[in-house]
């Protein structure tokens, strides 16, 4: 199949990037998996327009971009509540809306969350390295040459006419996330909580925790009560593995969220965010407060359930 | 210490941290590289990812099919007969590196730290093997051990925000090389023309953990020799 040109970037936003996702396997390289830091969002949107779940979509971070047409073609909008607009017309997020050839798509801000995707009917083509689309701007891989998008940049698609028909289909709004300044997230105690004493665990788990500025796609740092190893143990640990979730705590006693661009670490992680829990993350904000909540493995399973109830639920029908 | 038993440390509910020891030491590494090479030949459907680390290994699988207890038990049953797990021969890989002056600005401290020459610091750092403990930190970065004694340096007390790519550095017991440009706080010594990592090549690492490697000098001049 030949590919279509589908999207013009005529304003790049400050951090507009190819995401999917993400890229496992590659751990024992020190190759972090990357992708959609909301990977709710970016699976909803594939949805909408009837993609594949292995679709790369964009992620705009912050504000979006402005871009063009090139072709007709099915899009959707999700994630941050980023004010969407074809030419000069307000539209609506988390539904799958035509495009036609010449129109722009423009944001007028975000108001909640942080991350907002845009999918389009047939995907974002990039090539895969080491089997993902997403793009790794550390290691500057991936997505388009590894960078964000920038003005002038051409996105193409495969079949994008047989994704026409999906027009209309809609999230229903009860399954719409709120973003709202407080959040909890559901955690597991783990994997050094051991190394925290009893009142350190509940100092954890009964504060409130604002978010930083210091957050990108590797972490968040959090600012709140200290948390302290046991007296007796070192600062560091000797490196390890790590996943996104898992909330670390440095020397300062501050705890950071790790995101999908880290592979290993040297501190201590307290607990670590359940897998149902972890599209949040790409939502927080600074002075957004954060609460942490132990659930026991069944309740996150039931959450895990809950989110793919609502994925699969999305039935968007395609051309044929 | 070399633990008999695994221990088990639960990351969320998509990992499982299966810690083998609690030092970097060869015989920990050693158990960590048999379990690591177990898992995969056993190419688990449900295992998205396997993460050695110096004393552990990180297991990531699907939430959705799988659960910590499921992965516990299959690496109990890998653990039993794992001394019987014949292992594959480590690759030995020699490594060019230019020593000093701009490509290894610390030499010198090194030197003056351990009270001797920089050429008396290069000897040493030529005449061990090292181990590749453990792949991390950026993609193709390898921690690798351990340094003769008489080669220990502490990390730089206040790390350089941009260390070239290529750069050999050391860190207490370690050795390293940064595969690109990176922020970091190790002293660097020296620099080597060959490309650590390659995103387009699978595996992507020129060193995987496990590897033998030793390092031999080379002048400015030979260096064009090996830049691709």
């Amino acid at each position: 199949m030949a590919a279509v040109k589908v999207l013009e970037i005529i304003s790049p936003g400050p951090l507009t990037t190819i995401q999917d996702r993400g890229r496992l396997g590659f751990g024992q390289y020190g190759v972090a998996p990357s992708g959609a830091v909301d990977s709710f969002s970016l699976r909803v949107g594939n949805r909408l327009v009837g993609n594949g779940e292995d679709e790369a979509g964009l992620e705009m971070t912050f504000a979006g971009p402005a871009v063009t047409a090139l072709s007709e073609i099915a899009i959707a909008v999700t994630g941050a509540d980023i004010q969407p607009r074809i030419n000069t017309a307000s539209v609506p997020m988390w539904r799958t809306l035509v495009m036609q050839k010449g129109e722009r798509l423009s944001f007028k801000g975000i108001r909640n969350g942080l991350r907002a995707y845009l999918a389009v009917g047939g995907g974002i083509n990039a090539e895969r390295v080491l089997g993902s689309r997403s793009t790794n701007l550390g290691a500057r891989f991936g997505g388009l040459s590894g960078r964000p998008l920038v003005k002038g940049d051409i996105l193409s698609t495969h079949a994008p006419h047989l994704h026409l028909k999906t027009e209309g289909t809609a999230l229903p709004f009860a399954s719409i996330p709120a973003h709202t300044p407080e959040v909890t997230l559901r955690i597991i105690f783990g994997p050094h909580h051991r190394h925290f004493n009893p009142e350190m665990l509940s100092t954890f788990e009964q504060s409130a925790y604002r978010v930083t500025t210091q957050l990108d796609r590797t972490g968040i740092r959090l600012e709140g009560p200290l948390i302290k190893e046991k007296a007796a143990l070192e600062k560091s640990i000797i490196s390890e593995g790590v996943v996104s979730g898992a909330i670390q705590i440095p020397g300062d006693g501050q705890p950071i969220i790790i995101l999908g661009e880290t592979v290993t670490g040297g501190y201590r992680k307290i607990a670590t965010v359940i897998s149902a829990d972890l599209h949040r993350l790409g939502q927080l904000r600074p002075e957004n407060k954060v609460r942490f909540l132990p659930v026991s493995p069944d309740e996150a399973r039931s959450a895990l359930l809950a989110i793919e109830t609502i994925i699969q639920g999305i039935k968007a029908g395609l051309n044929r | 210490m070399l633990y008999k038993q695994p221990e088990y440390r639960v990351m969320g509910d998509r990992s499982l941290l299966v810690e083998l020891g609690n030092e970097i030491h060869v015989s920990v590494h050693e158990k960590v590289r048999r379990l690591f090479l177990a898992v995969k030949q056993a190419s688990l459907n449900t295992l998205l990812d396997a993460v050695p680390g110096y004393c552990s290994l990180l297991l990531v699988f699907d939430p959705f099919t799988t659960t910590p207890d499921q992965i516990r038990k299959i690496v109990n049953n890998l653990f039993l007969e794992l001394d019987e797990f014949e292992l594959p021969e480590p690759a030995n890989i020699e490594i060019p590196v230019v020593y000093g002056d701009e490509y290894g600005p610390d030499l010198g401290w090194v030197a003056s730290y351990h009270k001797t020459t920089p050429e008396d610091v290069i000897a040493r750092h030529t005449q061990t093997g090292y181990r590749v403990y453990m792949i991390g930190f950026i993609p193709g970065f390898p921690y690798m051990g351990e340094l003769p004694e008489n080669l220990e340096t502490p990390r730089k007390k206040t790390p350089r925000t941009a260390v070239p790519r290529g750069s050999v550095g050391l860190a207490r017991k370690q050795t390293g090389i940064y595969p690109a440009q990176s922020p970091g706080g190790w002293q660097i010594i020296g620099w080597s023309p060959l490309k650590l990592f390659d995103p387009l090549k699978n595996p992507p690492s020129l060193l995987e953990m496990g590897d033998r490697v030793r390092f031999f000098r080379i002048s400015e001049e030979e260096m064009t020799h090996w830049q691709r």
